[in-house]
Order: C-alpha cells, then structure tokens, then sequence
C-alpha cells in the first residue's frame, strides 16, 4: 500500500481550480485557431479572434477565463493500491475546491435550489470516484458553467431509433440551443447504459483532446457525421450565424439495457476547461 | 455587415436606439447597471409592491453579467455576459418603464421582441465567455444593491468603448435568425 496524505489532495485541487480558470487547454485553443480558418461569416471570424484574445488575457494576468467559474466538477481515478491518510479524503477535496476558488478569485456559483441563497464557498464539487489497478492518483478538474449545462439534455431513445435516431437527436438538441451555451461548442454524445450513465459517459467525452475520434471507426464517421450537419445550421460562433457552431462531437458509447436507448447531450461551450494531475 | 463602430454615451434616447440596426457594432460608453437573475427577480417583486427600484431605469442599460471578485487593484474580475433567457420573464416590465438597452448572451423570447419593439429598446449581444477582455473595458464598479447576492449583486459600471452586437433591434429584426438563414446550408 501506498500511503498518500489527503493534504496534498487539498493542495492538488486548490491548484487546479486556479490553473482551470485561467488556462485554456492548449487542444482547444488550437481548434480556435482553426475554426478562424474555416470560418466564413465576418462577425464569426471576429467572435472567434476576440475568444482567442481572451484566452491569452487570462494566461497572461492570471484572471477567469470566464466570469463563470463553474461548479468543480472533479474525477478521481484511485488506485486500489493507495491508503489515504491524515484525514476524511471527500472533505479534503472540498477544502480544496474552497481555498481554490477563494485564493483564485474565482466566482462562487453554487446556491440553493430554491431560495437561491450562495452557498459562499462554491461547494459542494461534484466528484466521480474510480477505483483502478496501481498506486496513483489521478484528479481531474473540469469547472463546468451553467450556461452551457443548462442546454444538455439526456433522452431515453427507443430501440428503434437506433444510430439514426440518436445523430438526428444530438442535432436536432444543438438546433434548439442557439447561441445560448457560448458556441463555438464541444457536443459530448454518451450513449448506453443507464439513465444516469448516459450522462456520465457524455460529460466524459468532453474531456477526451479535441481532434482525436472515437477509436470505433462507425462510432468516428458518426462523430463526423454530427459534426457536419450541426455546423450546415449556420448559427455560427455566439449564435450570429456562421459556419463554426460546434468545434467537434465526441462520441462514448457501452452497452445498455435490451429495452433501452439513453442518449445524453452534454453541451461545454468554448472555454471547454480541464486540467489534471497526477499524485 | 458593418467593420465600423457606432459609439453611444448612455442613457440612451429614443433616437440612440432608433438607429440601430442588427449586426451594427456598437461601442457603449458612460455607465451601465448589472443584474441577472436573482436581482431581477427582487426588482420585479419590488415593482409589484409598488417600491422603488435600485436606479431609475429610464434610459439605462443593463448587463446581465455576475463578475468574478475583483483581485487586488482592479475595478472588477472577470465579466462577460450570462444567458439572457432566463431574464425574459422580467424584462418586459422594465423595457415598459423605460429601459432602453439589455447586454446578455443567446436569443430571447417573443414576448421580449415585442416590449422591445413597443417601448423602443434594443437587444445587445457581448461575447460569452470572454469576461477576462470584456473586464478591461470596465474602469469602475461599486455594488449599490442586494449586496447579500454577492456576484448576482446590483453593480453600477462605468464602462468605455465597451463592445457589444445589435441582436434584437427596436424594428422587431433578430440577429440569430438573419444569421442562421444567411449560413444555413440546406440539402
Ligand atoms: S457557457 Fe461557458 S463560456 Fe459561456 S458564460 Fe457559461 S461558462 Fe462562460
């Protein structure tokens, strides 16, 4: 066994809800770049630039990205070889997510339901735990804002649906969300599963690096697929029309039920945030 | 469309809005107020029991926007636009006491379309999601109600060339349809 202080928990997520907000991941800048190519609306290409240069702002100064820091959304792959000691792990991680978001002057959006009183500390993070073969932990960090999650849906598909149904879907949800969650966007596609897996598997695929396809050649040629025709819609970045509304459909799929076909859309807008580490 | 700008002074006169047109640039100067959900909610419940409001809003123009916290030496954090749908149920009431200008992200409702076509208000998009730009063109910020909603808090802004897009003029023209129809590729 190997023994690892929850402390440095603490001090590993405080770090990532600063590095998070600040930086964009370089995949995703990169795409922005491109999509400033492809690009064919004027207002379009300046939206684009104008996101570009809010990114190398944040790098520089050390600022949110977005005023909207998100709910820390946070996966924690454990390896079964690993003994936490000097404390209670989940509340370790929620110091974390609170000495973060205080020291990095990031924006605490966390309320309650109803009377929609701030919580003042953002907490709690939403935290998926894993259990994996080895001695390491890995943490990543994914604040997630409301604007875009607001737009994601999960769909309990029938059978025969099939494929077909579930690419006429995923567009059909990106039709609807106009230039409400930030395009240009990353449509994350989970499908199988349960109702709560499909979601799961969706949030997942929007951590998967920009570019890279579903490793399923019919599963790619889908994502593609998605892909094309979202972008043939013309809402373009901000929803002002153009060719770039989405910058890539990444697409999880596990077996589900027989009388089954959840299909989850999970929406991340451009400041598509993520970072991780590795104890 | 338009490389150039249009520069306006707030408060906004009929005038000022009349010449707007969807997809103009506008550069918006002088101040501005901040509200988003949680503050719309309580300036409507405050209209509705006859109390006044934070500011007069004749005029005016309202950021939907809740900030990060200010670091050190700085008016403000972060600040690009929240989603504005979700202030439509409120925005009617407002536009008919004379607000003249909204900033927000994605489209609105009909309901809002028509009070803005009406009353002679205009709807402007800012880039979401580029806060950490859109702060730099904030020079003062001072919280002057709600203080207990903390970020959602009513701020006064004084902004300069502060950029934003005509979507919904008082001509009843949406941007995100125009634009849509414009790139759509049909097959
Ligand atoms: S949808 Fe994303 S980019 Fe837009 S305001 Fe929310 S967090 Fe920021």
């Amino acid at each position: 066994m190997r023994e690892v202080n929850v402390s440095e928990v603490t001090e590993a997520v405080k770090k990532l809800c600063m590095d998070a907000n600040y930086y964009l991941p370089e995949d995703v800048y990169n795409a922005l770049q491109e999509a400033v190519q492809k690009e064919r609306s004027p207002v379009g290409r300046f939206v684009l630039e104008q996101i570009l240069r809010n990114a190398d702002i944040a790098r520089e100064e050390q600022v949110p990205i977005c005023q909207d820091c998100g709910l820390a959304v946070i996966f924690m792959e454990i390896g079964q070889d690993v003994k936490f000691v000097g404390g209670d792990l989940k509340e370790a991680i929620y110091e974390g997510v609170r000495q973060g978001y205080k020291e990095g002057y990031l924006r605490k959006s966390t309320c309650h339901p109803f009377t929609r009183a701030n919580v003042g500390d953002n907490t709690p993070p939403v935290v998926h735990y894993d259990i994996v073969p080895g001695d390491k932990v890995r943490i990543v960090l994914a604040p997630k804002g409301g604007g875009s999650e607001n737009m994601s849906r999960v769909m309990m598909l029938k059978p025969a649906d099939g494929l077909e149904g579930v690419k006429d879907y995923v567009v059909q949800r990106c039709s609807e969300c106009g230039g409400n969650p930030c395009p240009p966007v990353i449509v994350g596609v989970g499908v199988g599963g349960t109702f709560e897996r499909s979601a799961f598997l969706a949030k997942k695929a929007l951590l998967r690096p920009l570019g890279r396809p579903n490793p399923d050649l019919e599963l790619a040629a889908a994502e593609q697929e998605m892909l094309e025709r979202i972008n043939k819609l013309g809402m373009g970045p901000m929803g002002w029309g153009g060719t770039v509304y989405a910058l890539a459909v990444h697409f999880e799929m596990e077996p589900c039920h027989i009388a089954s076909l959840p299909c989850a859309v999970n929406i991340n807008c451009h400041a598509a945030r993520h970072k991780e580490v590795t104890i | 469309m338009a490389e150039d700008y249009i520069r306006l002074t707030t408060p906004l006169s009929d005038e000022d809005v009349e010449r707007l047109k969807i997809g103009d640039r506008v550069l918006l100067n002088g101040v501005i107020y901040t509200g988003r959900d949680a503050a719309h909610k309580r300036m409507v419940e405050a209209l509705d029991k006859g109390e006044d409001l934070p500011f007069d809003v004749r005029g005016q123009v309202i950021y939907f926007v809740g900030p990060t916290p200010a670091k050190p030496g700085k008016p403000i954090g972060s600040a690009g636009p929240t989603t504005s749908y979700r202030m439509d149920p409120y925005s009617p009431k407002l536009i008919a006491l004379g607000l003249k200008g909204m900033i927000g992200k994605g489209g609105r409702s009909q309901e809002v379309i028509d009070a803005c076509v009406k009353y002679k208000c205009v709807y402007f998009g800012a880039i979401g999601g580029a806060g950490a730009l859109l702060a730099k063109q904030i020079k003062k910020a001072e919280v002057i109600a709600y203080e207990d909603l903390g970020p959602e808090a009513v701020r006064r802004l004084e902004v300069e060339d502060f950029p934003v897009i005509v979507v919904n003029d008082v001509y009843g023209n949406d941007l995100e349809k125009e634009g849509r129809n414009q790139y759509e590729v049909k097959e």
